[in-house]
C-alpha cells in the first residue's frame, strides 16, 4: 500500500483535522519503553523493560508473546491508558514525532480515538451494557469530528455497514446484549475506526471469539487497514494471526523484545530459540495422526531476572553457560534482531536466496 | 411489562393473607386489651365485658377473623377505638404527612449519599474515603430515636435554629388551609410562602433523623458500585475513545453504577415507613407512624391491623415501581 495515497485518503475524508506539517519519520516510535508497577510493601514489578520498535504509516506490526510478556502493557502505555497511580513509565513514545509520555491528559484525550484507537480482547465486556450501540459508535464521532447527532447517526450506520453488520440502522438502536460476540467486536472496530485514526492497536481482538468468527474479523481488519491506510499494531499470542497479517513481528519475552524480524524470515528461519519453540508448538494439519505436540517446556513463571541472565534460559534447550551469567543484548543477525547468546543456526544458502528474492 | 406488573401484584394476595393472620393474633396476644386501655383505673369486669361486647371481642376468634377479613377486602377496617373515626379515613388524613417526611428523608439520603459515595470511590483509600466508610458505619448503627433526640436537643433546644416538634407553627399559621395535606405544597398553592417555609423547616430535623440510615446505606452501595464499574472493560473502551471525563462519568460510570443503588433505594422505602413510627413520635410529627404508635399503646386493634396492612401494600407497590424504573435504566431487564 502506498503511503502517499493513504495521506490523501486521510486528509480528504477527515476534514477539519488540524493541518500536519511535513513529517517523514515513523508514525509511531517507541524507544526504550519501560513500565514498572509499584505497590507499597511489595517488590516492584517491571512489566516492560527497554522495549523499542517503530511503525511506519500504513504498516502492520505484530507484537507476539505469552501472557505476562508485557505486550498488552506496552499497548496501554502507548495509548496513555495505564493507571495514574502505582505505575512508573520510562523511555519515549512518539506519535508522528510528538512525545506522548508526559503529555497532558487533555492532549492525550484529543489524540485517543482520533489519531490512535484501540480494540480490546473481550467484546462481551468492552461495550457498555446499558448504552445503545448507536451512542457507543457516535460518541467518538461527536467528540472528535464535531458532528451533530444526525450526521453522526448517518456516519455510524455507514461504519457499521463497512464492518459487515447487516441492517445497520436498526442495529444502532440495539443494545450490546442483543448482538453476538462477533457482531460486538465488529461494532467496536467500527467505533475505533470512526475517526480514521493513523494508528490502530488491536489487543488480541479475536481471542474471545470462536474460530470461524476469528477468521472473519482478521479478514475485516486486513481489508480495513488496507483501504484506509491505517497502521496496525497487532498484539497476539497467536502466530497464525501474525502469519496472515503482519509485515514486521516483534517477539516479547518477560518484558523485553527477544527477536524482531520481517514476517517471512521470522517464519522461515526463526533465530531465537523462543521464537523457534513457538513455531514448533503450532499443531500442523499435515502432521501424521497422533504425532505429539511440541510445547515449550515449563511456564512463563520459570524465568530469571534479566539482570542475571536471559529470562528464557530456564526453559531453553539451546542454553549455554553464558545464558545464566549475563543478559544478551539485541543484536542484528541477518534479517532479524535477536537477543540471544546461542541463536538457532541461520538458514541454508538456498533458503536465504529465496528470501532475497521475496 | 404489564404482565410483569400484574404478576407482582398477584403476589400481594398471599403476603397480605399471611400478614393479616400474624397481625390478628399478635395484637390479641398483647397484654391488656383495648377495654383495659380505654377504661384505665376505672376498669371493672362488668365494664370490660361491656366494651368487649360492643366491639365484638367476645365472639370466637375465627368469627372475628373472618368478619375482619370480609370487611378488609372492602377497604373497611372498622373504626378507631380511640378516636371513633374510620381507620381508612384516619390513614388518608395522616398519610400526606408521612409521605412528606419520607420524601424529605429520601432527598437527604439520595441527594447526599450518591455524590458522597461517588467521591469516596474516586478518592479511593484517601482521607475522604475513610471518613465516608467510617461515617456510614456509624450511620447505620445509630438508633433512629436516639439520633432524633440528639438532633432535637442540639438544634432545637440548645441552638434554637429549628423547630423541635410538629408540622407547622400552629399559633402563627392558625388559619393556614391544607387542601392536599402536604403542608409545604399547601403553602405554595394557597399563596402562603411563609407557611410553606415554616412547614419545610419542620421537616429538616426529622428528615435528617429518618434519612441517616438510608444515607449511610446508599453511600456505601454507591461507593462499592462505582469502584466496581470504573474497572470495567467498557470504561477503558470509553477512555480509549478519548471521550471527555464528564462524558465517561455520566454515561459509562454512573449509569451502570446506579443499578444496584436503585434496587437498594427501593428497599429503603420500607425502612423509611418503619423508621417514621419512631421519628414521628420523637418529633411529635402528626403522621401515620405517630398514630400507629399511639394505637399500639392503646391496643387500638382496628388501627394496628388496618394501618399495617395498608403500609404493606404500599411497600410492595413502591418496590414494583422501583423494579419498573430499573427496567428503564437497564435494557437487559426490559427484554425479559
Amino acid at each position: 500500500m502506498g503511503t502517499g495515497t493513504s495521506e490523501e485518503l486521510d486528509l480528504g475524508q477527515a476534514p477539519g483535522r488540524p493541518g500536519r506539517t511535513a513529517y517523514d519519520g515513523p508514525l509511531l516510535a517507541v524507544d526504550d519503553l519501560s513500565v514498572t508497577f509499584t505497590r507499597r510493601g511489595r517488590r516492584d514489578v517491571r512489566a516492560v523493560d527497554g522495549v523499542s520498535f517503530a511503525i511506519r504509516p500504513g504498516e502492520t506490526v505484530g507484537l507476539v508473546g505469552e501472557s505476562g510478556s508485557g505486550k498488552s502493557v506496552t499497548a496501554l502505555a502507548v495509548m496513555g491508558l495505564l493507571p495514574g497511580r502505582g505505575v512508573r513509565v520510562g523511555g519515549s513514545v512518539r506519535l508522528e514525532g510528538e512525545e506522548l509520555l508526559g503529555a497532558s491528559d487533555d492532549r492525550l484525550r484529543d489524540l485517543r480515538g482520533r489519531e490512535m484507537a484501540m480494540v480490546f480482547q473481550d467484546p462481551m465486556t468492552s461495550l457498555n451494557p446499558v448504552v445503545s450501540i448507536g451512542v457507543q459508535v457516535t460518541e467518538v464521532l461527536r467528540r472528535h469530528r464535531d458532528m451533530t447527532r444526525e450526521q453522526a447517526s448517518v456516519e455510524a450506520a455507514s461504519l457499521l455497514r463497512r464492518v459487515g453488520i447487516p441492517d445497520p440502522v436498526r442495529r444502532l438502536k440495539d443494545y450490546p446484549h442483543q448482538l453476538s460476540g462477533g457482531m460486538r467486536q465488529r461494532a467496536l472496530i467500527a467505533s475505533a475506526l470512526a475517526c480514521r485514526p493513523r494508528l490502530l492497536i488491536c489487543d488480541e481482538p479475536t481471542t474471545a471469539l470462536d474460530v470461524t468468527i476469528q477468521a472473519q474479523i482478521l479478514d475485516l481488519l486486513r481489508q480495513l487497514v488496507r483501504e484506509s491506510g491505517t497502521a496496525l499494531l497487532m498484539i497476539t499470542h497467536d502466530l497464525g494471526v501474525v502469519a496472515g497479517l503482519c509485515d514486521t513481528v516483534h517477539v516479547m519475552y518477560s518484558g523485553r523484545v527477544v527477536e524482531s524480524a520481517p514476517r517471512r524470515p521470522l517464519f522461515g528461519s526463526p533465530r531465537h530459540p523462543y521464537t523457534g519453540g513457538l513455531l514448533a508448538s503450532i499443531p500442523r494439519l499435515d502432521a501424521p495422526r497422533g504425532a505429539p505436540l511440541h510445547p515449550i517446556q515449563g511456564s512463563p513463571n520459570d524465568t530469571i531476572p534479566w539482570e542475571t541472565g536471559c529470562a528464557f534460559a530456564p526453559r531453553c534447550d539451546h542454553r549455554v553457560d553464558a545464558c545464566t551469567t549475563s543478559a544478551p543484548a539485541l543484536e542484528v543477525r541477518g534479517h532479524a534482531s535477536v537477543r540471544c547468546w546461542n541463536p538457532l543456526p541461520p538458514p541454508g544458502r538456498t533458503a536465504a536466496a529465496q528470501e532475497e528474492d521475496a | 411489562m404489564l404482565r410483569f406488573a400484574v404478576r407482582r401484584l398477584m403476589q400481594l394476595v398471599p403476603i397480605l393473607l399471611g400478614l393479616s393472620i400474624l397481625l390478628f393474633f399478635w395484637v390479641r396476644a398483647l397484654p391488656g386489651g383495648p377495654a383495659v386501655a380505654l377504661l384505665g383505673e376505672r376498669a371493672t369486669p362488668e365494664k370490660i365485658a361491656q366494651i368487649n361486647r360492643l366491639y365484638g371481642l367476645d365472639r370466637p376468634w375465627y368469627e372475628q377473623y373472618l368478619s375482619f377479613l370480609e370487611r378488609a377486602v372492602q377497604l373497611n377496617f372498622g373504626s378507631s377505638i380511640r378516636t371513633q373515626r374510620p381507620v381508612t379515613e384516619e390513614f388518608l388524613r395522616l398519610f400526606p404527612a408521612t409521605v412528606e417526611l419520607s420524601l424529605a428523608a429520601g432527598i437527604f439520603a439520595v441527594g447526599l449519599g450518591i455524590p458522597l459515595g461517588y467521591l469516596a470511590a474516586r478518592r479511593h483509600t484517601t482521607l475522604l474515603d475513610n471518613v465516608s466508610v467510617t461515617g456510614s458505619l456509624i450511620g447505620v448503627t445509630v438508633p433512629v430515636f436516639f439520633l432524633g433526640y440528639l438532633l432535637r436537643y442540639a438544634f432545637a433546644v440548645k441552638l434554637g435554629w429549628l423547630p423541635a416538634t410538629g408540622r407547622q407553627d400552629s399559633r402563627e399559621f392558625l388559619d393556614a388551609v391544607h387542601p392536599t395535606g402536604f403542608y409545604v405544597l399547601d403553602g405554595i398553592i394557597t399563596g402562603n410562602p411563609a407557611a410553606a417555609w415554616d412547614a419545610a423547616k419542620h421537616l429538616i430535623l426529622p428528615g435528617i433523623a429518618l434519612g441517616t440510615i438510608p444515607l449511610a446505606i446508599i453511600t456505601r452501595i454507591t461507593r462499592a458500585s462505582v469502584l466496581d464499574v470504573v474497572h470495567e472493560d467498557y470504561v477503558r473502551t470509553a477512555e480509549a475513545k478519548g471521550l471527555l471525563k464528564r462524558t465517561i462519568t455520566r454515561r459509562h460510570v454512573l449509569r451502570n453504577a446506579m443499578l444496584p443503588v436503585i434496587t437498594v433505594t427501593g428497599l429503603q422505602v420500607g425502612l423509611l415507613l418503619s423508621g417514621a413510627v419512631l421519628t414521628e413520635t420523637v418529633f411529635a410529627f402528626d403522621g401515620v407512624g405517630r398514630f400507629l404508635n399511639l394505637a399500639i399503646s392503646n391496643r387500638d386493634f382496628s388501627v394496628i391491623q388496618g394501618f399495617i396492612l395498608i403500609i404493606a401494600v404500599i411497600v410492595v407497590v413502591v418496590n414494583l415501581l422501583v423494579d419498573i424504573a430499573y427496567g428503564l435504566v437497564d435494557p437487559r431487564v426490559r427484554a425479559r
